[in-house]
């Protein structure tokens, strides 16, 4: 249609010029089409020698072809394939014939007999493996066809008894990718060799390359991936297979074991040299530990990883993965974790320790002591030891998953865990403390644990830090003490580094609402009060005091005896820590004051339905009264728009379906507070100045339908084909106002052409959901479009104008989650007096920190915007290591940002905030990536991929004075 | 059937002078040349005397291998190559090389400019000596001579301490030396391939102990440290020069920048700044956190750890000071260590053992009143700490590295018999393999079978795989071709070519028999019962026009008996090579024909 419609409007204006061109370049790529395969054709024929026909051959490589003309390609180098007697020319082609068959759109099953009549006559194992690896890709296109799939499976049996293991590689992809899945086919099949591919494969398991026997084991896998349920039998092969001696072969075989350990958890397996039988699912456990201590460092990950996703085992075989028995000079001896133990039940803790004090102490059975551990004994013992840190890393991984899934068996593996906290890597430490996390509703601490876990407070990487208070957050401590040890440790943290003030206060604030009977017997201590007399009241600015008071308001929040032993000034401190923190400091019911300083949360927040419904029965009631005279719909849009933006401030969990709604009626708002004004009924000429209310709505309504699409994380198809509705309302809306200011009519022929485009780009992104959209302005467009198609531009004008004031406005479907992308900058806080002083012309390096909610792949889109007082602006992308990912849907970004300028005479303020930017481009409509892609020159970006930045942070100001150089 | 024989000058069911002397397939290696510490006069070096009675080394020896710097396995080395004499070449990693030397020299010094010795080795000496060292790479196979080549493996015990890999043909020996199978701070893991050696000879120092994790111990040592600085408490730790010394460093200098501490860290000097300067150009052998970050910054360059200057010792505040000798029974360590004695606030963590009569030794067994020389009574008021680290592999780590090399023999070395004793009966049960713990100077031999490779040529072996299936591992397969023994080397090859090469005409050999058929028909319907009677059978059998059948190539025959019509004589005929076939056949039609075919 856009054709169609283009070549109308050429045809009344031909003035266009540019246009033309566009026309006579694709006419001239047409042209060249057919010739493709005729000049591939010369060129091959013109080749004297090998090296020249592959010159041509990867000259030819590099451009792509097009649906039409493959079949023509193939037919053509088919033909040389045969005439040709150098094998890399033969190889080329072959590989050649496989890319080509990959093209989209074309269906290879004409070429697949002449593929299949090549392998005939090949001889050489290179171009043999490559035509093979053609069929494999001739194959996958062709899945849907059972007959052309058996057909290749069985070419592929046929020739896995070549002595190129290249060729039999190959053949074995290919049956693993191809082969029968569903047993009812494979019965029927005439052909033996199709019939049990998992026989084929298995003998090739005792192939003497070790490449194939890869690639039988990866076949396998393959088939499985497929939905074959594999042999039981195949287990004791791939046992065999552990014990390889090439290290791809095992790292497969490891994952094969595991495989069928899920396949068959429960049968029953005998012990080799003894007749008891265990379960499948612990022997392939037993298996994959010992692989944990193997040779090679590639396995070691591989077996360590799919240990943590075999949460069938049973417990006792998981326990003994932490089992290792000490001795010395044999005689048994106690870890220290043991001894730790002892030592905290006892009632001793941390004694000074002597020399001997491990002392071997009982004597032990030479005949029991088994040193090469039988099964899983001790395996993540070496995992957590091992040398390279990514298997420790993924040992700590399987440590947590199965914690997660075991209670007793997260208990146990605590003091290992808490070991890892002190890894020389800080990579493995971050990942033992996020572990920790995970599993803390499993456990509670002992104090010697906690005392190692609160050492590590004091590293002095903030990630680390800041992992550590999150799992604070979480943990359960079995005593008061505790609790008293963590709160000091985090005291001294505050003093190391006062930038952590934040996050220890929201520690604390977990820590004390956990705790509040382990609080209680502490406050007198923590708040120095004393039963006679008065002591000095503390400083309310020192952030210790703050932190210390933040613990105990949270755990008095559920303890009311607690308020009783505060003094005066502390229910004064409340008041003002209740106002200035209201996020840490919860509302306390105190004696005599009757909820004084907490007036409104209180009140709401029990009630969440009611709000939901509140929400709900708002709307409906702006979606049902249409019929009402423009000046109630305005009004009650007013009304509503209020009542949602005091609804997003008091329900956090509704603010962004809150937020969003609300942006979309005022974008309704505006629009019909734009075509209510007086303008359209007077003359042109007289309300030039009077536009600008119409002229800024449409801008207006233009920008929030930006933020509508791009800041909500949770927006699905439907609410975005509403939101580009709006969108093409408002650019009708400016169209409008344009021809009505603008004299002449020359610069509409574009921009009227420019809307028909976009209203028609509407229609094609959106066909799927137009029938949900009766009665509404595009519908109507649509209706009348081969008149406006044909129409002058104040025809095409005047019809949008009634259309526009006719349309019904659209129900906007609320999906289940919306979020609205937030940012906060917590660094630079913007309050300090004192400027920020560098001598111009040299960088100074601005720390900042910024926490980012319900962002999207945020290292994409966040922007951060450095304005200077002369209005120079600049842009920063910040690398993508700068963001931190804590918890779902939060980021945070920490970063530093190069400033410079020239000399100042006095300190003047800059602003720094943060952007989100988006281009319409990246909506949610992909564009189907071609398989020439690195060919592709460069498709030219949609018409209308407007890019943009939506700022969504507070500014804030810093003082910097740049100083002119001394010389 | 060649034989392997091992006689341990030293090391044998001992700890300290390492010297075992190997001889595979006719070419004798030593492996290792070191001291007893324990010794002062002749015992301290091995009997070289045992190795030959009579006669130069030089002849004797192919070559000598050293495993580590540490002196219980190369303190001899002056002494037997200048002093003794040999003159071949001695393998060493690169690192091994650079330290060696410096450690040479300050045994010489302690032995000669301290005790007054004479008669001993002297600095030039050990120059000339480390001129006939062969530095090697990880890996790198180095052939010694035309048979006889070397390997390195990493064995992570100190810097540059290497397993050695010894093979000769198809016979193969590896020594441990001393190794660690736990990555410490500084070095990785010791890690072998599986090369299935016919002998594995270990050190067993650790023979009957389970280690408890190093994190444990890594995290204790650091608490205390840290609690006593923080107490404002100076602390000493007692080291020996190299080794584990640079792992507390490490360990140390880590911490200290991840816990932002300001104490300072002092390193007495000596010869640790020069062996630190090897330790920063050995990049490659530490392990794998270090290797990783040397871009950004070597780990060995200490942003901490300063050298030591005697008067810092009097200096208020915290610190923490790391002093030779690690015993506590001379030199700086013991100067500081009075010093600091007096003060409850302070510590001395003794990070290894202690001999006997030693400061160190007295004061991790608890003696709080001390007297020094010049009968004056010190009393110890600081805390004495201890901690063990250790770079040996422990029982668990021994048998680890066992399955992986997976040998034929293992021989124990360098190790306590008692302990060894355990270990041996544990192996033996396990792996199943033969297990030696000879003492000093007992000869162990072994005899292994080796495997004797045979060249077959290209175009045999291509014609052999075509007719039969492809090779499979479990079942051998049957060749026809002819051994050729020429000139030492082996060569299987077709008969046709050895017929060429020999100069000889080949001879058919051809087996026949004569059947007897009681047949009263005429010859050719005769013939045609037989045939229709083998083609039954999966054989290509094909009737001629001269009246004889062929089975594949062995040929049928039908006469008339001369003298009975009746009796239809059958001429089989096959060639040797299809004996089993034409065996059949004959036995076949010795049963006579089917009646049914007419």
């Amino acid at each position: 249609m856009a054709a169609h419609l283009k070549k109308r409007v050429y045809e009344e204006f031909t003035k266009v010029v540019q246009q033309q061109h566009e026309d006579l370049s694709t006419k001239k790529l047409r042209l060249t089409k057919p010739s493709k395969s005729a000049a591939l054709h010369v060129d091959l024929c013109k080749a004297t020698s090998p090296a020249d026909a592959l010159q041509y051959l990867l000259q030819f490589t590099r451009k792509p072809v097009e649906v039409e003309s493959v079949e023509g390609v193939v037919r053509i180098l088919l033909e040389h394939y045969y005439k040709e007697n150098d094998a890399s020319v033969r190889l080329k082609i072959a590989s050649l014939l496989g890319l080509l068959s990959k093209t989209a759109g074309f269906s290879p099953d004409c070429i697949m007999d002449d593929a299949i009549n090549t392998l005939q006559n090949e001889k050489s194992h290179q171009v043999l493996a490559q035509l093979l690896d053609t069929l494999l890709v001739i194959g996958t296109k062709l899945t849907e066809n059972p007959p052309v799939r058996m057909r290749l499976v069985e070419v592929a049996c046929k020739h896995l008894t070549d002595s190129s293991h290249g060729v039999r590689n190959k053949c074995l992809q290919l049956i693993g990718c191809l082969g029968p899945v569903e047993k009812g086919l494979a019965k029927e099949g005439e052909s033996q060799a199709a019939k049990d591919v998992q026989k084929i494969i298995g003998d090739h398991f005792n192939d003497q390359d070790p490449r194939v026997r890869t690639a039988a084991i990866k076949a396998m896998l393959q088939l499985h991936e497929r939905g074959l349920k594999l042999h039981q039998a195949i287990y004791s092969q791939a046992c065999k297979l552990l014990a390889d001696d090439y290290e791809q072969v095992r790292s497969a075989a490891v994952q094969l074991i595991w495989v069928l350990s899920q396949l068959y958890p429960e049968s029953i397996v005998p012990i080799p040299s003894s007749n008891e039988e265990i379960r499948l699912v612990d022997d392939a456990f037993g298996k994959i530990c010992h692989m944990v201590s193997d040779g090679s460092w590639v396995v070691r990950v591989q077996a360590a990883k799919l240990l943590g996703s075999m949460q069938q085992v049973s417990s006792h075989f998981l326990e003994q993965t932490l089992d290792k028995k000490l001795m010395s000079d044999l005689r048994r001896k106690r870890t220290a974790h043991e001894r730790a133990k002892e030592l905290y039940s006892s009632g001793e803790f941390s004694s000074g320790r002597k020399w001997g004090d491990d002392a071997p102490k009982e004597e032990i059975d030479t005949g029991a002591v088994n040193l090469i551990e039988s099964g899983a004994c001790g395996a993540f013992v070496h995992g957590l030891e091992d040398e390279m840190y990514e298997v420790r890393i993924a040992a700590v991984e399987a440590l947590c998953m199965l914690a997660q899934s075991s209670p007793s068996f997260a208990e146990k593996c605590l003091d290992f865990l808490v070991d890892m906290f002190n890894d020389e890597i800080e990579e493995v430490r971050l990942q033992s403390i996020h572990t920790m996390r995970k599993i803390s509703n499993n456990i509670t601490l002992r104090e010697d644990q906690l005392d190692t876990v609160l050492a590590v407070l004091e590293d002095s990487s903030r990630d680390i830090r800041e992992a550590l208070h999150e799992l604070l957050c979480c943990t359960n401590v079995s005593t008061k003490e505790g609790i008293h040890l963590a709160l000091v440790e985090l005291l001294k943290n505050l003093t190391k580094y006062p930038t952590d003030r934040e996050s220890i206060w929201k520690c604390l604030k977990f820590l004390g609402s956990r705790h509040p009977t382990l609080v209680l017997p502490l406050v007198p201590e923590l708040l120095s009060t004393h039963p006679f007399f008065d002591t000095p009241e503390p400083d309310m600015d020192d952030p210790a005091y703050i932190a210390v008071l933040v613990l105990i308001f949270n755990a008095a929040k559920s303890c009311p005896t607690m308020p009783a032993l505060f003094s005066d000034h502390t229910f004064r401190h409340y008041a003002y820590l209740r106002d200035s923190l209201s996020h840490l400091v919860p509302p306390l019911r105190l004696p005599g004051r009757k909820l004084v300083s907490s007036p409104v949360s209180p009140t709401i927040t029990p009630h969440e339905d009611p709000s939901q419904q509140f929400l709900h029965q708002s709307l409906e009631r702006v979606y049902n009264l249409q019929h009402l005279d423009p000046q109630g719909i305005q009004e009650l849009l007013e009304f509503t728009i209020r009542d949602l933006q005091r609804l997003g401030e008091l329900q956090s969990e509704l603010a962004g379906m809150a937020d969003f709604t609300a942006t979309y009626l005022r974008c309704q708002l505006l629009l019909i507070k734009a075509l209510q004004e007086k303008l359209w009924n007077v003359a042109a000429p007289l309300y030039l100045k009077q536009n600008a209310l119409a002229s800024t709505a449409a801008k207006q309504i233009l920008e929030e339908t930006y933020k509508m699409e791009f800041m909500y994380s949770g927006v699905e198809g439907r609410q975005v084909v509403i939101i580009h509705h709006m969108r093409l309302q408002a650019k009708a809306l400016q169209l409008i106002v344009t021809a009505r200011t603008t004299r002449g009519v020359e610069p509409l022929f574009g921009m009227c052409e420019k809307f028909l485009q976009e209203v028609d780009s509407f229609q094609r992104c959106f066909i799927s959901e137009l029938p949900h959209m009766q009665g509404s302005f595009v519908d109507k467009l649509l209706d009348l479009m081969p008149r406006l198609v044909t129409s002058k531009p104040s025809e095409v004008v005047k019809i949008l104008q009634t259309t526009l004031r006719q349309s019904t406005f659209l129900h906007l479907p609320l999906p289940e989650q919306l979020h609205r992308a937030t940012a906060n900058i917590i660094e630079p806080t913007g309050e300090s007096d004192n400027p920020l002083r560098f001598t111009s012309g040299l960088v100074v390096a601005l720390d900042v920190d910024a926490t980012l909610e319900h962002v999207q792949d945020p290292q994409g889109t966040i922007k951060i915007q450095v304005l200077y007082p002369d209005g120079q602006a600049q842009l920063i992308h910040p690398k993508p290591t700068d963001f931190r990912n804590p918890g779902p849907g939060r980021h945070r970004l920490i970063t530093q940002v190069y400033l410079s300028h020239t000399a100042w005479t006095e300190p003047c303020q800059i602003e720094v905030r943060l952007l989100l930017a988006y281009s319409s481009n990246r909506s949610k409509a992909k564009i189907p990536k071609s398989t020439w892609s690195e060919s592709l020159e460069a498709l030219p970006s949609s018409e209308n991929g407007i890019e943009g930045t939506i700022p969504f942070s507070k500014p804030v100001k810093v003082y910097i004075m740049p100083k002119p150089a001394r010389r | 059937l060649t034989r392997l024989s091992f006689l341990p000058p030293g090391a044998g069911q001992d700890v300290g002078r390492s010297c075992i002397l190997v001889s595979i397939a006719g070419k004798n290696v030593m492996l290792d040349c070191g001291m007893h510490m324990g010794y002062n006069d002749d015992r301290r070096f091995p009997d070289f005397s045992y190795i030959t009675q009579n006669g130069r080394l030089t002849d004797f020896l192919d070559c000598v291998i050293i495993s580590h710097f540490h002196l219980d396995h190369c303190g001899a080395l002056p002494y037997f190559s200048e002093m003794v004499g040999y003159d071949g070449p001695i393998y060493m990693t690169h690192p091994t090389k650079a330290i060696c030397p410096i450690l040479l020299e300050d045994y010489r010094k302690i032995t000669v400019d301290k005790k007054g010795e004479t008669n001993f080795f002297t600095s030039q000496m050990i120059k000339d000596c480390m001129k006939k060292v062969v530095a090697v790479h990880l890996h790198q196979t180095v052939q010694v001579d035309e048979e006889l080549e070397i390997k390195a493996y990493y064995a992570g015990h100190v810097l540059g301490a290497a397993m050695f890999q010894i093979k000769v043909g198809c016979e193969s020996v590896v020594y441990t030396g001393d190794y660690n199978m736990t990555p410490d701070r500084h070095l990785g893991a010791a890690w072998i391939d599986k090369c299935r050696p016919d002998l594995l000879i270990t050190e067993s120092t650790y023979a009957t102990t389970i280690r408890d994790s190093k994190r444990c111990r890594e995290r204790d040592f650091l608490k205390k440290v840290h609690e006593t600085v923080e107490r404002g408490g100076k602390v000493l730790i007692p080291v020996f020069a190299l080794g584990r010394a640079q792992e507390l460093c490490i360990l140390l200098e880590t911490f200290w920048e991840r816990m932002n501490l300001k104490a300072p860290i002092y390193f007495s000097t000596g010869l640790t700044e020069k062996a630190n300067h090897y330790y920063k150009l050995f990049i490659t052998w530490t392990n794998q956190k270090i290797r990783k970050t040397f871009v950004q910054r070597n780990m060995f360059e200490f942003k901490h750890i300063k050298a030591f200057d005697r008067a810092f010792a009097d200096n208020p505040g915290p610190m923490v000071v790391f002093a030779t000798p690690g015993m506590l029974h001379a030199g700086q360590s013991l100067q500081i260590f009075r010093k600091w004695a007096g003060n409850e606030k302070n510590m001395v963590i003794m990070p290894g053992y202690c001999v006997q009569g030693t400061v160190g030794h007295k004061i991790l067994s608890g003696q709080r009143k001390l007297e020094m020389e010049g009968r004056q009574i010190l009393e110890v008021k600081m805390q004495v700490e201890y901690m063990s680290f250790s770079a040996h592999a422990d029982a668990k780590g021994i048998m680890q590295l066992i399955r992986q090399a997976e040998p034929r023999n293992v021989l124990l070395v360098h190790g306590e018999a008692k302990k060894m004793e355990f270990l041996k009966q544990k192996i033996e049960q396990e792996f199943h393999v033969s297990c030696y713990m000879p003492a000093n100077g007992e000869t162990t031999t072994i005899f292994t079978n080796p495997s004797i490779p045979v060249d077959i040529s290209l175009g045999l072996l291509k014609r052999e795989t075509t007719i039969g299936l492809l090779p499979d591992a479990k079942k051998p397969k049957l060749m026809h071709g002819t051994l050729m023994m020429k000139d030492n080397s082996f060569r299987l090859v077709s008969p046709e070519q050895a017929l060429k090469e020999l100069g000889l005409a080949e001879h058919q050999l051809r087996f026949t028999c004569r059947v007897h058929i009681q047949d009263p028909r005429k010859e050719h319907e005769t013939v045609l019962r037989v045939y229709n009677h083998l083609k039954g059978q999966d054989y290509s059998v094909q009737h001629l026009p001269d009246g004889s059948i062929t089975v594949e190539s062995i040929l049928i025959q039908a006469t008339a008996h001369s003298e009975d019509q009746g009796t239809k004589v059958l001429l089989v005929s096959w060639t040797y090579q299809d004996e089993e076939l034409g065996s059949f056949l004959t036995s076949l039609l010795k049963k006579g024909l089917p009646q049914s075919t007419a």
